[in-house]
């Protein structure tokens, strides 16, 4: 079964974005956009390391919505990977295309703002995140421990598709070690 | 600021969204998509007749660029055309940088610039004063970005950057006419029509 497994992909097996980035590709999601990301670097260097995934780093998080959208529409399933700070700019984008089109946008936060925040902005943007996916009806879950990720982001993404609705995966620094001081 | 205007676009003509909407649909043979901006873009592009391959935005002002970016990575056999206005445009300029930076060769980017806000009440957009948009984009990276000189030369355009790799962008000059009608406003049934129109089925 793991025969065409990469050594680069053997060498993340067992860490959070490798779990991850193999739940992406069995559940053929061929777009990854992004914008940057010190904790979510792993993975973005793992999706442009890997030709299966067509990867676009973006300007905005609207914009790199936008582009999810459109790639959907036109048959490409897609993941949009961004930190608290950038989710914190989509409300509109979310009210307006992804929610009332019945899009699967697919959203990876990297979550900034907890457990050890040192910047305020940070920690009251952090605050605003979760009330505004449950304002606008948003799936969202909060992935904590590796041994729960494989079974959140695969049935996650299966019922975003099935459903057609966006859906969010918050990445706790327990989950990723998150960003600290210094 | 009218002085530098005038200087800026001494040789182009002001246009009709709607005239020259009809004469962008007229051009496409091989079922491009076309992505259509939010307010009196999209609503010329609907009164132009309903093409299966026609997506109309009722929000997310700026992302006609974006969303049609998306559509070109997910079917690069397809031509796609973004149509948007001055003021999308400016919302989010950024997305030209990236579309610089992709290049995708199946992209057309339509800009009608009637340098005002004209839906909600005709305030000057920055290229009422000294914003060029064709020079953004080519600083962007679209080198392939030129300004309409009249309706000929807009078809002409049109036809060439259908024909040849893109991405391009093309401007156009307009009057500050509102749209000849409005779409419908279910975007769910937009959406599926949309996806139906280029092949796609869920």
């Amino acid at each position: 079964m793991r025969h065409d497994v990469t050594e680069r992909q053997a060498a993340q097996a067992g860490t959070w974005h490798g779990t991850l980035h193999g739940v992406l590709k069995a559940n053929a999601v061929r777009l990854f956009t992004y914008v940057p990301d010190r904790v979510l670097t792993p993975l973005i260097q793992g999706a442009h390391a890997d030709p299966h995934f067509t990867t676009v780093a973006a300007t905005r998080e609207e914009e790199a919505l936008g582009i999810v959208a459109g790639a959907w529409m036109g048959g490409m399933l897609g993941v949009l990977a961004m930190q608290t700070s950038g989710f914190a700019t989509l409300p509109n984008a979310l009210a307006s295309l992804a929610v009332p089109y019945q899009i699967p946008l697919l959203m990876l936060i990297s979550e900034r703002g907890t457990l050890g925040e040192f910047n305020l902005g940070q920690a009251m943007v952090c605050r605003t995140m979760r009330p505004v996916l449950d304002a606008l009806g948003v799936e969202h879950h909060t992935i904590t421990r590796l041994d729960e990720l494989t079974f959140i982001a695969d049935r996650s993404i299966k019922q975003a598709v099935a459903t057609q609705a966006p859906v969010a995966l918050i990445l706790s620094p327990l989950l990723t070690g998150g960003k600290v001081f210094g | 600021m009218d002085t530098q205007t005038s200087l800026h676009h001494a040789n182009r003509k002001v246009m009709n969204r709607h005239d020259l909407t009809r004469r962008l649909v007229a051009r496409l043979h091989r079922e491009e998509a076309v992505i259509g901006g939010i307010g009196n873009t999209n609503f010329d592009l609907w009164m132009t007749g309903q093409r299966p391959q026609n997506f109309y935005m009722l929000g997310s002002m700026g992302l006609a660029c974006p969303i049609a970016l998306g559509v070109a990575l997910a079917q690069p056999g397809r031509g796609v055309v973004a149509l948007e206005g001055d003021g999308s445009l400016l919302m989010q300029l950024n997305c030209l940088a990236t579309i610089g930076a992709i290049a995708p060769a199946n992209l057309l980017v339509i800009v009608m610039d009637n340098a005002c806000y004209q839906i909600t009440g005709a305030q000057p957009t920055a290229t009422a004063a000294r914003a060029d948009l064709v020079a953004i984009a080519q600083g962007a990276g679209i080198a392939n970005s030129h300004w309409a000189a009249d309706e000929a030369g807009f078809e002409q355009l049109v036809e060439r950057c259908l024909a040849q790799p893109g991405p391009h962008l093309i401007a156009a000059r307009i009057d500050s006419q509102p749209a000849t009608g409005t779409t419908e406003r279910d975007p769910a049934l937009i959406r599926q029509r949309f996806m139906r129109g280029i092949a796609v089925t869920t």
